[in-house]
């Protein structure tokens, strides 16, 4: 296989794995302020995902180191064209990660009230700001590019990636992680919280079929990605298995197995990322002005030298990584209660 | 001011303020984990609270630091566009690498470590602890051989309007990186070895815990003595390097206008830029300049006037720093050896006069690594890769000054909140001192 088309398919990897991880804690921390009733509920929520937010967020950092070694032109003109997109996603997560450490840092309510507004604001915005950047990048941002001369345009700005299309599939990304959230709290907590998790992921279901239809739907006049599944229409089997995750979610939720009902939105997750992704190839970055400026990944990659350096590390560094990351997992699989929070001085 | 300006500033800002919490990582990270290790061989309670108390503080300077750092990868692309697509191709894959190999681990092994005390065995968590100090002084290789390739940049070639990678070992093994990563790595642990030191004698000034801070301080006192003689050590062999591939910045660090054999060092001099030569120029110490370039008194040195003027770094900027770095240097390794000395005197919490300097030499080792930045980066100038890239001609082309005008803003609020937030907290916990109950560490730690 072309090294190319490798890295397409580990681009897509990185970020729907990212959505994926990142997305239960981004949900987690803005359905709070819904769920925690009390204070020791507020910390038994940011103590589920305490040991694991940073390892999810490095996924983040590790797709945009990617999209800089193997993409350097798309990493180039994808962040500096979102600029304050980007601005106020950095803003968001910095924040958010701060307030999980520092909040349990002083026994103050005005103090901790101050956090738990910041993590619901900032895990809320970010979710937000990755569905509008994923939908124009979905839709194709207004760039004229030569390649061959290097001159490079955008004409648009913070206020043209807020079109209907963009601000739906920040809707849906939103929804998707809410969703995602209840579940992860209704497994890992107990009680009533869990049980009231497990309530609101059964009522968000409906609203977010919804919303996922209409941004099928939309896709179509708004989006060149189905071209792709006309070609070949054997790729359908992508978005199938997303709808088919998502209404399993719901008959696992309705049988209160709510472990299975989280895999499924996993995957849900993941297959509406890789949905869109399949759909761009072999762009990055389709340019909606004019398709010859689009980033595509023969325009706009390294080196095959280059590639074939960074294949060699991603299939040694990768497995490991999954290794240890699955095993941290397992061994804070248990459920949070209060109890064990109040007995531990290292908590959040 | 103009984009340009406004995008160096805002690098300026984020990366410095990114680099006051990265140094103490480096360094209390490794001390942390030998204290831990300790507890494990040993069994002394001592040293699991040294290990927690030590920890909180790694803790809530590590948050920031984590945080802080996704803004420096994000950047490249977002205000320095058409550097990130020139060099991406060479540039990238450190950046890559770092996040793959150094990041996962840390980021995956300080959740166990923090929340890991009731979940596995004493010995896996001190290996967490490892694992994170590992990770973090890796993805300062890493780190440094991308910033060591724009200071000497190797392995690649100018082909398809591009630098492009044509020999991966020869960037992993560029001299220049590796040294650059050594003089930073033991940098960080001398931050580290004052903050303990200095912390520790606050609190030997109140007499409290005297066995608890006595010993802090003896392990601070022995690391920082090994770390701060490696800064030089590794400081010097920079210097050679320095002189050997940026002869501009060399030049400048030393304020040598005129090209001659056998440089002499003068300890007062000030540099009239305008004027191209020194105002003031006392106290010469002959051959000195010579001796530490090339390790050889009658070399001879560039000076700045065999370079056009738009080729040659800000001169006085770079000299200062570079001086005041060294003379910092120097103080910290004569401080630690007065302290190691003293640590072992019965009556440590007695010599006031030195343990309160210490005090107020916290942040002294701070001060030192970003002047040591400074003179790393400004030195470059008007370079971003040295001889391939102007930093005039890297920044982006489709952002707006609005835009920067906001973002530097917003992160010069953002980050002034946020630095004042991690003082205030680091100086509370400092000054709390350990957990007294010992029970309550037990228990906790005993996983009931």
């Amino acid at each position: 296989m072309e090294l190319q088309i490798t890295w397409f398919v580990l681009w897509g990897i990185l970020w729907s794995v990212y959505f994926m991880l990142d997305g239960f804690v981004l949900g987690t921390g803005f359905m709070s302020g819904f769920l925690a009733k009390s204070d020791i509920e507020r910390r038994v929520l940011i103590n589920t995902v305490g040991p694991i937010w940073d390892g999810n967020e490095v996924w983040l950092i590790t797709a945009g180191g990617a999209t800089f070694a193997a993409f350097p032109t798309t990493y180039a003109l994808m962040f500096s064209n979102m600029y304050s997109a980007l601005l106020l996603l950095l803003f968001a997560l910095i924040v958010r990660g701060v307030a999980f450490e520092f909040r349990g840092k002083l026994n103050n309510p005005t103090w901790k009230k101050g956090w738990d507004i910041a993590i619901s604001v900032c895990s809320f915005l970010p979710a937000l700001l990755f569905g509008v950047a994923f939908g124009n990048i979905f839709k194709g941002l207004p760039m004229h590019n030569d390649f061959a001369i290097l001159s490079f345009s955008y004409e648009g700005g913070l206020l043209s990636l807020l079109n209907p299309y963009g601000l739906l599939t920040g809707v849906l990304f939103v929804m998707l992680f809410a969703l995602h959230g209840c579940l992860y709290i209704a497994i890992k907590t107990t009680g009533n919280l869990a049980f009231r998790s497990s309530e609101l992921a059964k009522k968000l279901w409906l609203p977010v079929l919804l919303v996922a239809v209409a941004f099928l739907g939309y896709t179509y006049p708004a989006t060149r990605l189905y071209n792709n599944y006309f070609k070949v229409p054997l790729l359908l089997i992508i978005p199938a298995i997303a709808v088919t995750s998502l209404l399993l979610v719901r008959v696992f939720a309705g049988r209160n197995n709510f472990y299975k009902a989280f895999i499924f939105s996993c995957l849900t997750i993941v297959f509406v990322v890789f949905t869109g992704i399949t759909g761009l190839f072999p762009n990055l970055i389709p340019s909606n002005i004019d398709l010859d400026s689009s980033l595509t990944i023969y325009n706009s990659s390294s080196s095959p030298y280059t590639l074939k350096v960074m294949t060699i590390v991603a299939f040694i560094f990768l497995p490991i990584i999954i290794a240890y990351k699955t095993w941290v997992y397992r061994i804070f699989r248990a459920r949070i209660t209060s109890e064990d929070i109040s007995g531990d001085s290292e908590a959040y | 001011m103009d984009v340009l300006t406004l995008s160096r500033l805002q690098f300026a800002v984020t990366a410095m303020f990114h680099f006051i919490f990265v140094p103490l990582t480096l360094g209390l990270s490794v001390m942390v984990a030998w204290m831990e290790t300790r507890y494990v061989v040993t069994g002394d309670e001592i040293w699991l609270r040294m290990t927690k108390f030590w920890g909180k503080l790694f803790l809530i300077n590590f948050a920031l630091g984590v945080v802080t750092g996704i803004t420096l990868e994000f950047q490249f692309g977002m205000n320095w566009a058409e550097y990130s697509r020139y060099v991406g191709d060479i540039f990238g894959a450190p950046l890559a690498i770092e996040a793959t190999v150094a990041f996962f681990l840390e980021s995956v092994f300080i959740g166990l470590w923090i929340f890991g005390w009731n979940k596995i065995s004493k010995r896996l968590h001190a290996m967490s602890i490892w694992l994170v100090a590992i990770a973090s002084n890796l993805s300062g290789l890493w780190i440094l051989l991308a910033n060591g390739w724009m200071q000497h940049p190797v392995g690649f070639v100018l082909r398809n309007q591009r630098a492009e990678m044509v020999d991966f070992m020869a960037m992993i093994t560029n001299p220049y990186g590796l040294i650059k990563f050594g003089h930073q790595i033991v940098s960080g642990y001398t931050v580290a070895a004052f903050f303990v030191m200095g912390v520790s004698a606050w609190h030997l000034l109140r007499n409290n815990e005297l066995a608890f801070f006595k010993k802090s301080f003896r392990q601070a006192a022995l690391f920082g003595l090994v770390s701060a003689t490696m800064v030089g050590l590794f400081g010097d062999l920079h210097a050679v390097e320095i002189a050997k591939v940026q002869p501009t910045k060399f030049a400048a660090m030393e304020s040598i206008w005129e090209t001659q054999r056998g440089v002499g060092m003068n300890i007062f001099l000030l540099p009239d830029e305008k004027r191209e030569c020194n105002a003031i120029e006392r106290l010469c110490i002959p051959n000195l300049v010579s001796i530490l370039a090339f390790h050889n008194p009658s070399s001879e040195i560039k000076g700045l006037k065999d370079f056009p003027k738009e080729l040659r770094p800000p001169v006085l900027p770079t000299y200062l720093s570079f001086r005041t770095m060294v003379g910092l240097g120097t103080y910290f390794v004569l401080a630690c050896l007065v302290a190691l000395f003293l640590s072992y005197r019965a009556d440590l919490e007695k010599q006031r006069v030195f343990l309160t300097i210490l005090v107020f030499s916290i942040p002294l080792p701070y001060i030192a690594n970003q002047l040591g930045w400074i003179v790393a980066e400004m030195g470059r100038q008007p370079w971003i890769v040295y001889g391939i890239l102007k930093t005039a001609d890297a920044v982006s082309k489709n952002i707006s000054i609005t835009q920067v005008v906001l973002s530097l803003t917003g992160f010069t609020l953002l980050y002034g909140s946020l630095g004042a937030i991690d003082l205030f907290l680091l100086t509370k916990y400092s000054r709390k001192g350990p957990d007294s109950d010992l029970s309550r560490i037990i228990t906790t730690e005993g996983g009931n």
